[in-house]
């Protein structure tokens, strides 16, 4: 009892009888999920490299690091942030509101999606066809200098 | 209404006790974070739409592709690894701080504390590095029918899709939105880191000067560790959003 008299109120206590190695366990995890990460990008790099990118393999690798950075989120908020060993019901506050994240990201990127397709097919009135609305000069390439 | 026998002048939140076993300072902390976070996602949120709403968006690897002293070497992912890590590693020093203050080790904290400044500073000077590279770095676009040599800024993004041009391929202006989003989400996220940094040294004096050995306690380590931490978390999203995918 030698500290942690934040207030009477507070009961709680940290643990250390692991000492540090939980955070330097944490660390190497965290380092080892990067180099994951790292590795996944480059091989995305040399997809792109190639003659004919497989559109569906760097989808899969694009999904894979984000499933790594949140492995990485939830290793940070839960040992280095501590939360993991906050009170439950305190937990929840932080974490149900996050939640909010899940219909965010979605509606936000369907609408982006949405909006290249009304672009493509000129709200639908049009089949669909690719136009790079800054590539303007594509159309006088070749020789059209004076 | 039931009254507790409460000891007169106790104030705890008002309502006679902590609801989640931690002090006020270190919930409101939690909440402060949880909103920053909507912030920070809002951000990425909307970068993330406008990105699908383009037929075109530019390759990171073709466009953080160099590294300090190298020249002209292509290193894709290298700079912003170091970068990475250097961020990681002042977040492990941290949390040594702030587990040395559950003990009381005054001397422990402030050498954690001057690691974690350090790391904050050398992440800051990388990022410097990178945004001096990105809005003086002179790239080759064709504009109009002419070859032109742009940097890349808020207004201009010279890593469009490649025409072929006289004979040899050649960049046309990318999507603006790439340079205005990646300038204003790794900035607001350097002003955090920045702001970290200046907590940090605030939290290392006042640690020099004895005043959490006074107040018997160092939970103010701890909600500076907090923020600290918070903001290794959102370079986690902001690797993932603009370096990797």
């Amino acid at each position: 009892m030698s500290q942690h008299t934040i207030s009477p109120e507070i009961t709680f206590a940290p643990d250390h009888s692991s000492g540090t190695k939980q955070i330097w366990k944490t660390f190497w995890l965290l380092s080892l999920l990067t180099v994951i990460e790292l590795g996944l990008g480059l091989a995305i790099y040399n997809i792109h490299k190639g003659e004919h990118p497989n559109a569906t393999l760097v989808l899969a690798f694009k999904g894979m690091v984000c499933i790594l950075t949140l492995a990485k989120a939830y290793y940070i908020v839960s040992v280095f942030m501590h939360l993991g060993s906050e009170v439950r019901n305190f937990i929840m506050t932080i974490v149900v509101p996050l939640a909010l994240f899940i219909w965010f990201i979605i509606a936000f990127l369907w609408d982006g999606e949405s909006w290249k397709n009304l672009r493509n097919t000129n709200g639908g009135s049009r089949e669909y066809k690719k136009t790079e609305q800054h590539a303007a000069p594509a159309a006088v390439e070749q020789g059209a200098k004076d | 209404m039931s009254t507790a026998a409460i000891p007169a002048g106790t104030k705890w939140w008002n309502g006679g006790r902590s609801p989640f076993n931690t002090s006020y300072g270190k919930v409101m902390m939690w909440y402060f974070l949880m909103s920053d976070a909507f912030t920070f996602g809002a951000f990425l949120i909307s970068y993330g739409t406008i990105r699908f709403s383009q037929n075109y968006w530019v390759d990171p690897n073709h466009v953080f592709n160099s590294f300090p002293f190298a020249g002209h070497t292509n290193l894709p992912l290298a700079f912003v690894s170091l970068m990475t890590f250097i961020l990681i590693f002042s977040s492990v020093t941290m949390v040594l701080a702030v587990h040395e203050g559950h003990k009381m080790n005054r001397k422990a904290v402030e050498k954690y504390m001057l690691m974690t400044i350090i790391g904050g500073i050398a992440f800051l000077s990388c990022q410097a590095w990178e945004w001096t590279h990105l809005l003086t770095g002179q790239h080759e676009v064709l504009v109009n029918g002419h070859l032109e040599y742009w940097n890349t800024t808020v207004s201009h993004n010279p890593f469009g899709p490649e025409v072929m041009f006289n004979g040899r391929e050649v960049a046309t202006p990318g999507p603006i939105a790439f340079g205005s989003y990646f300038f204003e989400i790794t900035g607001f996220h350097g002003f955090h880191v920045f702001s970290g940094v200046i907590i940090n040294i605030v939290m290392y004096i006042k640690t020099k000067l004895g005043h959490f050995d006074q107040r018997g306690h160092y939970e103010m380590i701890e909600k500076a560790g907090l923020y600290w931490h918070f903001v290794d978390l959102v370079w986690v999203f902001v690797f993932l959003c603009f370096y990797l995918i």
